[in-house]
């Protein structure tokens, strides 16, 4: 048989390590949406006295590159300071995996991105982010980037289902361009509170809807 | 994996009959001449005779003479011609309009999309959750201006068979000539251009275990359609270029070949599966009409995992289907099917086309059951979308 996959792809593919959730996780993300085909959730442990990711799991909505790059990242991540852990790029995961096909870039790039995003929202939830840049409502549209609309696929920002941000004193209030008893309104709704809340200077983030 | 390999996506290509090879075998060696008018030499007049014996048989096939039948290079030239060559003949004289349907396949699609281009109109009309066009929203659409009406007999994916008598109907009211794209039903699903009012019909070779490269078109006598390729007199003058013939048999003898008998095993496989993986796998969605769908035809959606990752699994067990994921697509796009009978992307995504052939069995079948039952289990095991 002829795979566009190498042996190492297909064998991740096969048998995925580290799959799954962690209870408690000191810090989680999930990037991607079923728009692009591709999701990936991380979350992962930290040793707070090593400074290291003393455990992660992954799981991946997506094609075979997507669970081999979620499967081969846990495995680089492991026991690494997060400094480092941040540093993994989408060419070491490649490297990792015998290569992968130029055309699977976008599926594969979103566990590199899950793994730092996980790693973000560690420091972020115990007050350890270095560059405290304040939060802006530019900040917080950028957040908002990568909350998908289900009605679409494309990003909330994307879709002007954003109809207003306001940011005082710490407190971020975000209006929806939906009803209240839209079908989506409560997923959207988690999504963005998890989305914002973590930033460093925000203490409480409000969702509401147009009507 | 399999002992054997299981080969589930003959909508794609089939296995071509060793009886239609062998029918094609003397065209390529010893009766290989062009075929001459009836004043050429022996050859050439021998095989211009068998020529005509292939047209002819498979334009009795769907009721039409001999003249109303030109062969082409498969079903995307056949569509092209019709929409092209249509426009070509009326745009001027008659309008600027074209209405097809929002799930047709791509040649009907894009050969629309390119007269839009040029200055064509053209009407998507959508479909509902199982596929069907609205022939109210038809009618309504036609107007003195609209030269052609665009449906397809059944879905590629989705397998959904339109009602084309009553499209066929509605067109010829209205005065709008109907192309019907049968490269999926054709030979399986009855069509006979007599009832049907349809006034040209595109039909291929490589869905029936004939060769590739070879397809037809049904103009009805009396259609005004301009010639698309430029060249020599061949096909009546509507489509030049040296004929085919070892295909032209092939393909003869391809239609020949299928039986009611054999369609209704197919159906039999098709109800078998359907009825297996929606009962046994949880969270699977049909996609198209239950009954009014190809004999061959089964596409089933696998919620919270992903297409291409279903068919490398299976593919690694040694069966292949096709998916409507965009991981798998060419285009990195999902469905346009699915999306036309309003799925979302994760339903597109998800969606899997089983479609069988002469050479399949109901042990083919539950093979692929068993297989496509522990890959959704091991997937969804590590899905952040599963309901666990």
């Amino acid at each position: 048989m002829k795979f566009p996959y190498s042996e190492t792809v297909l064998e991740h593919f096969r048998h995925p390590r580290n799959v799954g959730k962690i209870e408690n996780p000191d810090g989680k993300a999930m990037e991607g949406s079923p728009a692009c085909g591709d999701m990936v959730s991380v979350h992962i442990k930290v040793d707070p006295a090593a400074n290291t990711i003393s455990d992660i799991k992954f799981e991946s909505y997506g094609c075979a590159s997507n669970i081999a790059t979620g499967s081969i990242i846990t495995e680089l991540a492991k026991g690494k300071t997060l400094d480092e852990a941040r540093k993994i790029t989408w060419k070491d995961a490649s490297e990792a995996l015998g290569g992968l096909p130029k055309i699977k870039v976008h599926c594969s790039v979103l566990a590199i991105g899950g793994l730092r995003s996980a790693i973000r929202n560690y420091e972020e939830r115990h007050g350890l982010v270095k560059e405290k840049v304040p939060t802006t409502k530019e900040v917080v549209r950028k957040r908002l980037k990568k909350v998908m609309n289900p009605l679409t696929g494309l990003d909330l920002v994307r879709t002007n289902l954003i109809k207003e941000i306001e940011m005082k004193d710490g407190d971020v209030r975000v209006v929806i361009d939906l009803p209240a008893d839209h079908q989506f309104a409560s997923a959207l709704k988690e999504e963005i509170l998890e989305k914002v809340e973590p930033l460093w200077d925000v203490k409480k983030a409000v969702v509401e809807f147009t009507e | 994996m399999q002992d054997r390999p299981v080969y589930l996506d003959n909508a794609a290509a089939t296995r071509m009959d060793e009886r239609v090879l062998d029918a094609m075998r003397p065209y390529f060696l010893d009766t290989y001449a062009v075929a001459t008018s009836e004043f050429g030499y022996s050859q050439g007049i021998e095989a211009r005779e068998s020529l005509d014996d292939a047209r002819e048989s498979i334009a009795v096939s769907l009721g039409a003479g001999p003249e109303e039948f030109i062969f082409t290079s498969g079903s995307t030239e056949s569509s092209n011609i019709a929409l092209k060559g249509v426009a070509q003949a009326l745009g001027k004289k008659k309008g600027k309009h074209i209405i097809v349907s929002k799930i047709e396949d791509f040649p009907v699609l894009n050969s629309a999309k390119a007269l839009e281009k040029q200055g064509f109109r053209v009407t998507y009309l959508s479909v509902d959750g199982d596929g069907f066009i609205d022939l109210q929203e038809l009618s309504d659409s036609i107007s003195d201006k609209t030269i052609l009406v665009s449906i397809q007999h059944a879905n590629q994916e989705i397998g959904t068979i339109q009602d084309i008598d009553s499209i066929g109907r509605v067109c010829k009211e209205k005065g709008a000539l109907f192309h019907s794209d049968a490269t999926h039903t054709f030979t399986r699903v009855p069509l006979d251009v007599r009832k049907t009012p349809a006034d040209l019909v595109t039909v291929s070779a490589h869905t029936i275990h004939g060769p590739k490269g070879v397809g037809g078109l049904y103009i009805r006598s009396g259609t005004q359609i301009g010639k698309w390729i430029d060249g020599g007199f061949q096909e009546f003058n509507l489509r030049a270029g040296l004929e085919n013939i070892p295909g032209a048999v092939g393909f003869a003898k391809a239609v020949e070949l299928v039986t009611p008998e054999e369609t209704l095993r197919l159906q039999a496989m098709r109800d078998h599966i359907i009825d297996r993986i929606l009962d046994e796998i949880p969270n699977t969605t049909l996609n198209g009409h239950r009954w009014k769908r190809l004999p061959q035809n089964a596409n089933i959606t696998f919620h919270f995992i992903e297409g291409e990752s279903i068919t490398l699994h299976l593919d690694m067990r040694g069966f292949a289907v096709s998916t409507g994921s965009a991981c798998f697509s060419r285009s990195l796009e999902g469905s346009h099917v699915i999306f036309g009978i309003g799925g979302d992307h994760e339903r597109a995504h998800g969606s899997i086309r089983f479609t069988f052939g002469r050479y399949n069995t109901m042990e083919d079948v539950d093979t692929v059951v068993v297989a496509a039952a522990e890959i959704a289990n091991e997937l969804r095991s590590i899905s952040p979308l599963s309901e666990k």
